[in-house]
């Protein structure tokens, strides 16, 4: 939808070529309406909760015979739980480094006081002294919240999933960069391992690799390996022409060139993926909670159980700040690494580093050796207040907003949600798969075309079909709305570093949070709905919108805007005519991220009343007998979100003809 | 002039760092490294934890019991149903402790893989059906039965009940025949999924406060029936097989006994924690009074399963192997 208006908005450009591709397409949905109104109903494909298809059975089939095979099939017994036996001891080990008691000690050989030590030297080391305050503050917080040992066995399982992907996402990566073939085979890939809901591979991966931490460390790295792929891929392919000719002329070889040249110009970017893949890592938290993985994750789903909003906040808040520590720590040391030491003089800084070094070895001897730099001291009343305050905020806000929002919910619902979905789901399959193909083919090209007909095919022969529609009205809606907040709350960070500065912390809570923890308001303020599903996905996928208008607006040249003003533009002139057209590509890759964050909320959805293809997938997760739909309705996902993406690809590029990269 | 002030900052916070950090680290005790020795031939023993409190409440006084009686080393792991049995065969789990039906589980891992075995009844039983919050019940006495749902029905609409009356139902990893019943019994209304455990409870807890209608599916023991009373809505009375053909049901759910399960290496080696889970038994007042000190008065698990087993020493007695 939103695609569709900023293709519109473009026509000023070149007018002559565009003036009658607006007109097919206003000419195709009239069309569509009218078959609509007369075939409504007709061939929905609806399919009943409790009905399978056979290709759902044979699903059913295939999971058990994985599982019957374990104890005698050579590749269980010579690959994969090799694979678990290394992946346990990586976790067990950094655990017993800092989480768990180990090696005959009841504490861990690092207790708080030597981590937020070394976090900070660290910090201070790669980054600079404001991160390193930062790094310390957080850490030491979590101490406060009374959440120390969980934050640390999050921690650690984070960092053995972050370790991982990077020893194998760099390399993939930087292959990915060199090889054109290599990047096409893995791009769909990587589509897959991030829109597959997690709740799909769960019961299988305990299968293969038991109940445990390597299951739940494989289970993060499948969704944060990615990001570090693309983005070292991205920053190799985006060093520029010249120096790299320049190695060439003297006589570079590969390896030469790789390492002399692509790899030191796009290490900024490489960092950059680093700290992705860390995100991506801590958004599995409470998900892998679910196979037993330790830490916070397990705090929020057992408060979630007894409905306990204040103590699943109180986790929550230890999440978010956990990622935000990382996120600025490695940012400011990827600024680091492009723009080499700080502003010290060399001298100093080597006094510095010793200095500080035997501090921060001297802390972790107190905390091997003392109990009260081992255990956080109690009496860290904290989290008491933190719960009890997100407790008095949700109890307020449902008794004096509810209706306010109530209000909301029905009218979003009524005025575009029940059109919206009434016309996708209930047109005739093969027009509404027609519709789709049609539509790519003149919004995009023909070869957009040919991927959303495939992509048609594999929605109906899933199963799933009606489902599906159902679910992309809801998010088509979403991403409406988070395109909206994304252009008006965008525009205004863009233009002042003030407002930035004070929704930045904002956008980075709403993107970290655990939607677990806001399950309970969100139900609170708009019942069990389509619409709580809505606002659970726009609250994930806003903040990413806005973060990309935001930087997109600023990105433009202050001459620009100021020539503007100077000509006797007002605000709003200088918006419209000037700074959203400019930012067209940042919109576009806004949207793209909206759909593909939204898409990721699916599952989360299906908690909240969402039902369809949401729903289906956690009954698959919940129920042995509904796993192979479950699986079904987990691909129905994936597909949605690669013709989705796809078609918006298309119509972007022939909007423009020069493409942005696009990064993930 | 940045630069400058930067350093004398450092250097100032490294010197008092130090300089707080040595006077303090002279007091304080040492860590001492524990004995790893084992106590009593308990050894360990894995539970798996289902996601309700219910089930903790179960779990944490026979894991009370098993470590300070029998002395065992008590592993929990949490882990929903499925996943807990399929542990079973592979060795990671124990014993499940509460378990509601689940016939096609029974049959996959008892009867064909043989990796699990049935350890008797828990003593509680369990509910599922339909309810509404009290204060509908005392304004429509004649809800309660199913036969005046349908004039009922315009009550319960919602945005997403499509113009019929809305049947909430929760989390899928219950049994529901939900969509079946309501096509069976001819009823005005169209089956929501909830989703979720917590978004059923909350749609509850608000209709109840704000008296709003909400008619949906849920069970008892449950520990949020003691915070608001729903009031159990009567289907056809259920007669033995009336549930048999899923796409026929016609009449309400059959009480469930709730029961044990564990593997069948751990029943056989027949070891002390075996015989406590096997001989285990409580009420489902038992169980409400351990779920509401963790859900309700905000204990840890052990706190409440210490608290309930010191009140309760006959009922542990009787669990204990005999030898």
């Amino acid at each position: 939808m939103a695609t569709t208006t900023m293709t519109g908005s473009s026509t000023r450009t070149t007018p002559r070529r565009r003036i009658t591709k607006p007109l097919a397409v206003v000419g195709l949905l009239a069309l569509w309406l009218v078959a609509w109104s007369l075939l409504r109903g007709q061939d929905m494909l609806e399919l009943p909760r409790a009905t399978l298809t056979d290709l759902h059975h044979w699903l059913n089939d295939v999971n058990d015979s994985v599982g019957a095979s374990r104890n005698s099939s050579p590749i269980f017994l010579y690959f994969f739980n090799e694979i678990r036996a290394v992946m346990d001891a990586l976790v067990t080990f950094v655990q017993g480094l800092i989480a768990q008691p180990a090696y005959g000690r009841p504490v861990p050989v690092l207790g708080w006081l030597g981590v937020v030590a070394l976090v900070s030297y660290a910090s201070w080391v790669f980054a600079n002294w404001r991160v390193a305050l930062l790094a310390a503050g957080g850490f030491t917080l979590f101490g406060l919240q009374g959440l120390w040992q969980e934050s640390m066995d999050t921690l650690a399982l984070t960092l053995v999933a972050v370790f991982v992907s990077l020893l194998f996402g760099i390399p993939l990566g930087i292959l990915a960069g060199v090889s054109d073939r290599f990047h096409r085979l893995i791009t769909p890939v990587l589509d897959l391992m991030q829109t597959m809901p997690t709740f799909v591979y769960l019961a299988p991966l305990t299968l293969v690799f038991l109940i445990g931490p390597a299951s739940a460390t494989i289970a993060t790295l499948i969704y944060a390996m990615p990001p570090a792929i693309r983005i070292t891929a991205h920053g190799i392919r985006s060093v520029p022409a010249p120096p790299v000719e320049a190695t060439d002329s003297f006589g570079a070889t590969r390896r030469q060139r790789l390492t002399k040249a692509l790899l030191p110009l796009s290490k900024r970017t490489i960092v950059l993926g680093v700290n992705q893949t860390i995100m991506a890592a801590l958004a599995m938290v409470t998900v892998a909670a679910l196979i037993d993985a330790p830490g916070l994750g397990k705090t929020v789903i057992k408060a979630l159980q007894t409905t306990d909003v204040g103590t699943a906040f109180n986790a929550g808040v230890a999440i978010v700040v956990m990622a935000i520590v990382l996120d600025r720590v490695t940012t400011a040391a990827s600024v680091r690494a492009e723009q080499g030491g700080g502003d010290l003089n060399p001298r100093i800084r080597r006094l510095l580093l010793a200095g500080f070094g035997l501090v921060a070895a001297f802390c972790s001897y107190l905390s091997y050796t003392y109990l009260w730099a081992s255990e956080f001291p109690d009496g860290g009343q904290l989290g008491e207040y933190l719960s009890q305050g997100a407790t008095a905020v949700t109890t307020w806000a449902q008794q004096n907003l509810a209706d306010l929002t109530a209000g909301v919910k029905d009218g979003v619902t009524i005025m575009l949600l029940n059109p919206l979905e009434a016309l996708l789901a209930e047109s005739p399959w093969w027009l509404m798969g027609a519709v789709i193909v049609l539509l790519a083919a003149l919004i995009g090209n023909l070869r957009a075309a040919a991927v959303a007909a495939v992509c048609v095919g594999l929605l109906v022969g899933s199963g799933l079909w009606n489902a599906s529609m159902i679910t992309l009205a809801m998010t088509l809606v979403a991403t409406l709305l988070v395109v909206t907040l994304g252009v008006v709350i965008g525009v205004w960070m863009g233009r002042s570093s003030r407002v930035d500065r004070v929704i930045r912390p904002v956008l980075d809570a709403g993107q970290t949070m655990p939607a677990f923890v806001y399950l309970i308001p969100v139900v609170a303020l708009f019942s069990v709905s389509r619409f709580s599903a809505i606002v659970a996905g726009v609250v994930y996928a806003a903040p990413v919108a806005i973060k990309i208008v935001a930087d997109g607006v600023r990105a433009i040249p202050e001459s620009t805007v100021e020539a503007a003003t100077a000509a006797g533009s007002n605000t709003w002139q200088t918006i419209t005519k000037v700074q959203l057209p400019m930012a067209r590509q940042s919109l576009l890759l806004a949207t793209n991220q909206g759909l593909i964050y939204v898409l990721s909320m699916v599952v989360i959805g299906g908690l909240v009343g969402a039902g369809a293809l949401g729903y289906e997938v956690v009954a698959g997760f919940s129920q042995g007998q509904l796993y192979g739909k479950g699986l079904a309705a987990g691909v129905a996902i994936v597909v949605l979100g690669i013709m989705l993406d796809r078609i918006a690809r298309a119509a972007a590029q022939r909007s423009d003809r020069a493409p942005s990269a696009n990064q993930t | 002039m940045r630069s400058f002030v930067g350093k004398r900052v450092l250097a100032g916070v490294s010197l008092s760092t130090v300089a707080a950090l040595t006077l303090t680290a002279c007091g304080g005790s040492k860590i001492e490294s524990t004995d790893a020795a084992d106590s009593g031939d308990c050894g360990t023993f894995t539970i798996a934890i289902n996601p309700w409190v219910g089930y903790e409440a179960n779990a944490a006084v026979i894991a009370h019991v098993a470590e300070t009686e029998l002395g065992c080393k008590v592993v929990k792991k949490d882990l929903k149903e499925e996943i807990a049995w399929q542990g079973f065969g592979t060795g990671q789990v124990d014993a499940i402790v509460e378990n509601w039906g689940h016939d096609d589980l029974k049959k996959k891992y008892i009867e064909d893989q043989k990796t699990a075995v049935n350890a008797g009844s828990t003593g509680v039983e369990g509910v599922i059906g339909w309810y509404v919050p009290p204060w509908m019940a005392e304004e429509y006495p004649d809800i309660t039965d199913w036969n005046n749902l349908n004039k009922y029905a315009s009550l319960f609409k919602t945005t997403e009940s499509g113009g019929k009356g809305q049947l909430l139902d929760g989390d899928p990893s219950f049994v529901t025949n939900d969509e079946a019943l309501v096509k069976n019994l001819g009823l005005d209304y169209q089956v929501v999924y909830a989703g979720s455990e917590p978004a059923l409870i909350q749609a509850f807890r608000q209709a109840e406060e704000k008296k709003e209608p909400v008619l949906g599916y849920f069970y008892d023991p449950q520990w949020f029936l003691s915070e608001i009373e729903l009031v159990k809505v009567d289907l056809p009375e259920y007669q033995e097989g009336c549930d048999a053909d899923p796409e026929k049901v016609a009449c309400d759910y059959p009480v469930y006994d709730l029961d044990k399960i564990v593997s069948k290496s751990f029943a056989d080696a027949n070891g002390p924690a075996y015989q406590l889970v096997d001989n285990f038994n409580w009420t489902n007042e038992d169980q409400n009074l351990v779920a509401r000190y963790i859900a309700q008065d905000n204990m840890s698990p052990e706190e409440a399963a210490e608290k309930w087993v010191e009140a309760n020493q006959d009922k542990v007695e009787a669990w204990l192997p005999q030898s």
